[in-house]
Order: C-alpha cells, then sequence, then structure tokens
C-alpha cells in the first residue's frame, strides 16, 4: 500500500525490489529515531508536567498523573463553565501545555450545583462519579501568613469567612484574646479541611494585595498523624466512656497538709 | 518565462475552474474554524471544544483518533461520550478516506501548503530526507509514551493539536510552534511534517483502506506526462500505481496517504482524474 514510499516519481511503489538490506537499514533507523525522539519528549514531559501550586484544577479532576492520561485538552469544560472560570494553559506558561485550569485570584470557582464543567467532560478527566460540589476538593485553603492577615492583627476583616460557600464548616472564626492590646478579641479564620473544596473564593476575597490566605494543593500542606497515634479524647468519644479502667487514684495533697 | 505546474490547467479551465478543489477545500477549512469560532464570538454554538474532542451543536460528539488512543494507551477507561465520539470520527473518515482530514479540516494543512508551495517557487532543495514511514514511527512513539508514563506526553508538543487549540483557546506562544512548522518544511523537509511526521496523520492513514470516496485517473490514457500532478502532489508516490499500472490495473488511487486534496484534478490539463465512488467490490459511479 502507501508505505515503502522513498521511491517517488513514476515507479510503483507496490514494494516490489525492497532489498532485505534496506528492510533492515530501515528498521534499524525507525528504532534509533523513535527511541530519541521518545527519549526527548519523555525528558521535556518529566519538567512539563508538573503542575505550579498556584494552578488549580476544576472540581472532580483526576489525581494529578491520570488527569493528564485522561484529559484530552478540549476545553468542553472551559466552555460549560458560566462564570468563565477555567483556562487552557497557553504554550509557553507553567501548567501543562492545553490543560484547563484556574487561579484563584483569577475567576474562582462558584461551586455550581450542577458541576456543569464535570458533566461536559468526555472522556472523564473530571470524574463523572463527583454528583455534589461540596465533595470537590480542587485545593486547601490555607492562612498563609499570619503576620499579615487583618484577623490576626487585631482588626474584623473576616472577608474570607464571609464569602466562603461552606462559611461555618470550612472556615470558622475562633475568639482569641489580643494579647497586645490586652483588652480586645481577635476573630481567627481556621480553615477545615474535612469541608473546604478549595473553590478559591476565599483567597479571591482576602483584601490584601497579597492574599495572605491561599489555596494550595491538599497534598502539599496537609499533614499526617502516625498510623499508630490515638487521639485520646477521639477514642473515648468513640467508645462512650474512657478505655482504660480508672485505676491510678493518687492522693491530693496541697503545701501545708502535712505528712 | 518561468512556468509551475498548473500553469496549463490555469490557461485551459480559467483562474478559478483551475483551482476548485483547492478553493473548495480552503473554504472547508474556513468552515471548520467558523464552526468553532461562532460560538465564541457571535454566541452562536455549532462545535465546542476543538478538533481533540468536540461536541457538534450540543448533541454529536466527536473525538479525535489520536487523542482517544492516547487516552487508552494511558490505561484510562474513558466516559460514553469520549467512545461515541472516536467512533464518529472513524466512521466519517472511514467513508470519506481516513486522510481526508488533513486535506479538509486540519488547520496545519493551509501553513505546510504554503510551505510546499513556496519551497517550488524558490526552487528550494531538499536538505533532511525523512523517509515517509517516519509517522508510524511518531505515532508508535505517542501511544508508547502514554503507555509508559499514564499520561499523553505527547501532547506536551503536538503542534497539530496545539495550533487548533490555540486558534480557538488562544495561542500565546504558539504562533512559533505555526513558524517553526513553516521553517521546518520550507527549508529542511519537503512535506516534512504532514507528509513524513505528523502521527494524527498517521493515524488517520489508518483508516484509508475502506473508503467510499477515492481520485481516480480515470482517463489516464490522456495523461502525456507533463509531471504537474506528481509535483503538486503532497503525497506523490500514491499517484503512479493508479496512473501507470497499464490497462489491467486500477485506476482509483488507493494509497493510504493519498489526502483526498484534489490538486492533481485541478492541476491536470487533460481531465486525467476525478472524484469517484468506489463500492467494496471495486464497481464505481463517477461523480
Ligand atoms: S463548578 Fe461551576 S464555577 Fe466551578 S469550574 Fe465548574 S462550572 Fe465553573
Ligand atoms: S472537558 Fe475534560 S477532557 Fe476536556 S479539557 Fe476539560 S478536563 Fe480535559
Ligand atoms: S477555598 Fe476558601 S472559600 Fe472555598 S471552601 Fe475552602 S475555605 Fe471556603
Ligand atoms: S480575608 Fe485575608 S486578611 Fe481577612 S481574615 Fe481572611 S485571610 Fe485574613
Amino acid at each position: 500500500m502507501g508505505m515503502p514510499a522513498r521511491t517517488q516519481g513514476l515507479k510503483s511503489t507496490e514494494g516490489e525490489g525492497v532489498s532485505r538490506r534496506t528492510v533492515l537499514r530501515n528498521g534499524g533507523r525507525a528504532a534509533a529515531g523513535g527511541f530519541l525522539l521518545g527519549l526527548l519528549t519523555w525528558l521535556h514531559a518529566r519538567s512539563a508536567q508538573a503542575l505550579p501550586a498556584w494552578a488549580l484544577r476544576p472540581p472532580g479532576a483526576l489525581p494529578e498523573p491520570r488527569f493528564l492520561g485522561a484529559c484530552t485538552r478540549c476545553g468542553l469544560c472551559v466552555r460549560a463553565c458560566p462564570y468563565d472560570t477555567l483556562i487552557l494553559a497557553l504554550p509557553g506558561t507553567e501548567v501543562p501545555l492545553g490543560t484547563p485550569f484556574f487561579r484563584a485570584r483569577g475567576i474562582p470557582c462558584e461551586m455550581c450545583p450542577d458541576i456543569p464543567c464535570v458533566k461536559a467532560c468526555p472522556t472523564g478527566a473530571l470524574d463523572h462519579g463527583l454528583t455534589e460540589i461540596d465533595k470537590s476538593r480542587m485545593g486547601l485553603a490555607l492562612i498563609t501568613d499570619q503576620e499579615t492577615c487583618l484577623a490576626f492583627l487585631g482588626m474584623r476583616c473576616e472577608v474570607c469567612y464571609q464569602v466562603c460557600p461552606l462559611s461555618g464548616k470550612a472556615i470558622t472564626l475562633e475568639m482569641r484574646s489580643n494579647l497586645r492590646s490586652g483588652k480586645h478579641a481577635l476573630f481567627l479564620p481556621i480553615v477545615h479541611s474535612d469541608h473546604c473544596t478549595g473553590c478559591g473564593k476565599c483567597e479571591k476575597a482576602c483584601p490584601l494585595e497579597k492574599a495572605a490566605i491561599r489555596i494550595l494543593p491538599s497534598d502539599l500542606v496537609k499533614g499526617q498523624i502516625g498510623e499508630h497515634y490515638r487521639l485520646g479524647w477521639v477514642e473515648k468519644a468513640k467508645k462512650g466512656g474512657s478505655l482504660i479502667p480508672e485505676l491510678i487514684q493518687l492522693p491530693v495533697r496541697r503545701p501545708g497538709d502535712g505528712p | 518565462m518561468k512556468t509551475y505546474p498548473g500553469d496549463d490547467a490555469l490557461r485551459l479551465k480559467g483562474r478559478l475552474l483551475g483551482r476548485k478543489w483547492l478553493l473548495l477545500r480552503r473554504l472547508s477549512q474556513l468552515l471548520v474554524m467558523t464552526a468553532f469560532w461562532s460560538g465564541p464570538w457571535w454566541g452562536v454554538w455549532i462545535a465546542k471544544g476543538n478538533l481533540s474532542s468536540s461536541l457538534l451543536l450540543d448533541t454529536v460528539p466527536m473525538t479525535d483518533v489520536l487523542t482517544f488512543l492516547q487516552v487508552l494507551a494511558s490505561g484510562i477507561r474513558p466516559e460514553a461520550q469520549a467512545v461515541w465520539g472516536f467512533a464518529g470520527a472513524v466512521g466519517v473518515y472511514a467513508l470519506l478516506g481516513g486522510r481526508t482530514f488533513c486535506a479538509w479540516a486540519c488547520p496545519v494543512n493551509p501553513v505546510t501548503d504554503a510551505a510546499a508551495w513556496l519551497r517550488g517557487r524558490l526552487g528550494i532543495g531538499r536538505v533532511l530526507s525523512l523517509p515517509r514511514w517516519s509517522r508510524y514511527v511518531v505515532l508508535a512513539v505517542a501511544l508508547a509514551l502514554a503507555a509508559l508514563t499514564g499520561s499523553q506526553a505527547w501532547e506536551l508538543i503536538n503542534p497539530m493539536s496545539a495550533v487548533h487549540r490555540g486558534l480557538i483557546f488562544g495561542m500565546g506562544l504558539g504562533w512559533w510552534m505555526v513558524l517553526a512548522l513553516f521553517l521546518f518544511d520550507l527549508l529542511l523537509a519537503k512535506e516534512g511534517w504532514c507528509g513524513r511526521l505528523c502521527p494524527n496523520g498517521a493515524a488517520y492513514s489508518l483508516l484509508s483502506p475502506v473508503a467510499l470516496v477515492r481520485v481516480e485517473a480515470h482517463r489516464r490514457e490522456a495523461c502525456d506526462d507533463c509531471m504537474d500532478c506528481f509535483l503538486v502532489c503532497p503525497e506523490p508516490q500514491v499517484i503512479a500505481p493508479a496512473l501507470k499500472s497499464g490497462p489491467e490495473g486500477s485506476p482509483m488511487i488507493r494509497g493510504w496517504q493519498c489526502t483526498h486534496c484534489g490538486r492533481c484534478i485541478d492541476v491536470c490539463s487533460k481531465d486525467v482524474y476525478r472524484f469517484s465512488w468506489t463500492l467494496a467490490n471495486g464497481s464505481k459511479v463517477a461523480s
């Protein structure tokens, strides 16, 4: 058919007269060329496939290596988003070429209840199993700078708390006393990873020149307690009472009680 | 005065009819792009997405053959929409001829065509000689990378998908890719990208054997060996088997790499070629 095409012009290309040597030589060239191309692409891929921490994937995105296998770079999610949140990465940027992402400080995700971006994804790179937007995990919010966060400085800011779609669950305010003034209260925003979706609304709304709260990849910032650790109060609550018999009863002695 | 392939045909058929298929093809390429542009530009959504995966009129999915194969090779089980889109693309291009995609839809074609045209006018010789089957090596490499890394590593450098995506979603530095393709074809390798390297075209070429539409050298006895068709054809190796196979051989151009561009029809002053329908048993109906 169309293959041994190095003979051009009027000669027939039906394959007659292709010697064994030519076949071997061509095979060697193909293998060498293919190997070189594969190696170069692979080397490039190793650096060009890492997602920068500021680039957030759409809701339901598969974990990163699998996402890059499944996403066709088609932009149907981009088209489906009513808020123009999502962007396809341009050549020459740090995000893997052509893949969809958003910046929290750009247009954050508005957490549509019907998740149109996920429904539009033809391959399932955005997991169609995600049906409740509150379960999405695009990243994790974190007060990255207590030195500039207005709430930590003692002002009533709390903008992040106010704009959070899951306010009261993903961000709560905790009252502490202001040791600097000695008489005021601090209302500190605290993020809870079991509810934060990483939508980015808090980072977008933070009134500082550069946000003191940032959405970061969860595995970059989330701690993990050792497998063998047990939190006594948790275990106690689970069991509904102390796990050990209350054995040790030390006598209470105060100074001056005498021997 | 210098003459170029097709000059005789232009004189005989006129400036428009002597370029009939070329103009129709440019129109088709423009329509494909407009279908994707009309949504973001005027809010009329004919096609959404890009050639890697798209949705026509919000109902019919299409998925590029190489894209789909890379998804599979990455070990992903795609959702139904991508599977139907792949089936649709395979169906359309199996009927029309696999590489009909290259000549009639792909946005890279005008770039490499322009390079080929300029190369002819400037008389640039060949520097790099890449065998035409290199494209299958690139195809194998793209799929092997997906299988080995679990991600579509080839898509980080694939200029074909980047150009189409860029035209719709923003080019950025992608214009340098276009320029690089143009210069590669102009200075380094004749028909270098589309004719020797592009794995998307290689994947579509695999659908060629069953095509219902083909170019036929139906008046090959009128051929006066002017060679114009060989000079304009982007895959000239496909012509001889149809044109020069003697009265016994089929006059149908059956080479997998024929892009159905119809340039040979345009430039032939003896009207040797035409588009034909071929049916499986070899019978044919003139168009
Ligand atoms: S959930 Fe809504 S706002 Fe968020 S990315 Fe998807 S479509 Fe856009
Ligand atoms: S819709 Fe899915 S496949 Fe298309 S760009 Fe978005 S995530 Fe990728
Ligand atoms: S990212 Fe911010 S706004 Fe969004 S859920 Fe998490 S804490 Fe709330
Ligand atoms: S919006 Fe910014 S400054 Fe205000 S409390 Fe939240 S993190 Fe602090």
